[in-house]
């Protein structure tokens, strides 16, 4: 399959409206743990979901670098478009 | 800025709830009177959150043989297995699981930590992929980032959802190792193993099953889910730990595949720690005799956890899906767990507190392990104190 990173960036904040408080402003340069409340292993079921949505397998590896909405979009955007 | 201040936030976090009384992460056993009762922070309390399904702490087999090893080999070994440190009970004990399990081969390790990161460590590179069930233990989490191999998770317990993600995998699907455990220790729940095993073998993965909290506890000679659900052939590697039914430490690791052998040389965590001590090796030994003798034990056990568990279901607590040793009470809030967990141990009741992010669901747990070392009397106290407490809980 193939997405822009738009396409991406839009599902990633979808997903992640669900997971955090009603009152916070989601971005692209939110920051999923300090600023997002995130912990870390709704990061890796997070990933889960993106992984059923976009059909693809994204190693939890792959994590490592990522603080932001917008790290995370473009991790996702580099696994589609490597074919992997 | 210091090297301490990542430590900030934990601090107040741990200040702010714990205040000033009793730190349930790390209450002080003051004196142990059996393997079901203690002295802690001065009251004489229930253990009940001890993992020692068995009872076998004090098995007077057990005893006699640790005390014999300390006379005859002294109190530690000073070495690696891969040095001075694999004495002949090290390698007796190896082929006395082994022959438990019906295997070929096994592999004694210090701590049931590192046999999970040993073994997955040993088996997985860069060039291969991991998934594993998502409420996975920290030691299984571990071992996977110290391989280097591509982590990937399967919804918990969840076959077909291991079928879509081995199927993403195309053909790397034969250099994936599957791991999944025997009884989550979570919340107590057992592995759909036999679907699993399908779903591996349809795509030529391998599987690795923990039995931590299941050695013991399952199976008619109490090797674990593998033995219960009539598939010790099919799993290719079965892992686990000494510290819970066979109530010392170390941790095993056993496969019919003759490469098993080889971790010995190629996995840092059997190479750089020092092996067990002989005593240790040496009630090991007697325990997994009686394990394997243990029917008796297993019958009380289960008699004792499934009452338990009606009882706390009775009573209006929400627990893990099914009647196991390793009964879960989930708490919305971390307060509220605590709060139960402070008012059991007045009622002189020790269980385990979990808080999230090592919980499901961001649930706090209040966990209880069954002991057939309970007595009946204690089984009734344990009841006793949670029908008080339920009230403020459920």
């Amino acid at each position: 399959m193939s997405a822009s990173y738009e396409e991406i960036l839009e599902k990633v904040i979808n997903a992640l409206d669900g997971l955090t408080a009603a009152e916070v402003r989601l971005t692209e340069d939110s920051e999923l743990v300090t600023e997002l409340g995130l912990d870390s292993f709704k990061v890796l079921d997070l990933l889960m979901d993106i992984e059923d949505e976009f059909d693809i397998s994204m190693p939890v590896n792959l994590l490592a670098d990522v603080q932001t909405v917008k790290d995370l979009a473009h991790r996702i955007h580099a696994v589609i478009n490597s074919g992997t | 800025m210091s090297l301490f201040a990542k430590f900030q936030p934990l601090m107040q976090d741990r200040h702010n709830l714990l205040g000033q009384g009793i730190d349930p992460f790390g209450a002080p056993i003051e004196e142990i009177y059996s393997a079901t009762e203690a002295r802690i922070n001065g009251r004489r309390t229930i253990l009940a959150g001890t993992n020692n399904y068995l009872g076998l702490t004090f098995d007077a087999a057990s005893l006699s043989a640790a005390h014999a090893a300390l006379d005859e080999l002294g109190t530690g070994t000073t070495g690696s297995r891969m040095a001075n440190g694999s004495f002949a009970g090290h390698r007796a004990l190896e082929q006395e699981i082994a022959a438990f399990y019906g295997c070929a081969q096994a592999i004694v390790f210090t701590t049931g930590y590192q046999a999970n990161l040993a073994v997955i460590s040993g088996l997985t590179n860069n060039e291969d992929a991991i998934l594993i069930d998502a409420d996975s233990h920290a030691s299984i989490y571990d071992g996977c980032r110290l391989s280097g191999a591509d982590i990937l998770r399967f919804r918990h317990n969840n076959p077909e959802d291991l079928d879509r993600r081995l199927r993403r995998l195309g053909a790397r699907a034969t250099t994936t190792l599957v791991i999944i455990e025997g009884i989550y220790s979570m919340l107590g729940d057992k592995a759909r193993i036999r679907e699993i095993i399908e779903v591996k073998n349809t795509h030529g993965a391998m599987l690795l099953v923990d039995e931590a909290h299941s050695l013991g506890v399952l199976g008619e000679r109490g090797r674990g889910l593998v033995e219960e659900a009539g598939v010790i052939d099919d799993a290719d590697f079965i892992a686990g730990t000494f510290s819970k039914s066979l109530a010392s430490t170390g941790g095993y690791c056993v496969s019919n595949h003759p490469q098993l052998e080889l971790i010995r040389y190629a996995s840092r965590p059997y190479i750089f720690t020092a092996s067990p001590c002989p005593s240790v090796i040496a009630s090991t030994r007697a325990a997994l005799q009686r394990v394997a003798h243990g029917g008796d034990l297993r019958a009380r056990l289960w008699r004792h956890a499934r009452r338990l568990y009606q009882h706390l279901l009775d009573a209006g607590y929400t627990l893990g899906p099914e009647p196991c040793p390793v009964i879960a009470a989930l708490l919305d809030t971390r307060e509220q767990a605590l709060a139960l967990w402070r008012g059991l141990h007045e009622h002189g009741v020790y269980v385990n507190l979990i808080f999230p992010p090592a919980t499901p669901d961001g649930k706090s747990l209040v966990r209880i392990s069954v002991s057939a070392a309970h007595t009946d009397e204690q089984i009734d106290k344990i009841c006793a104190a949670f029908s008080a407490l339920a009230p403020d809980y459920r």
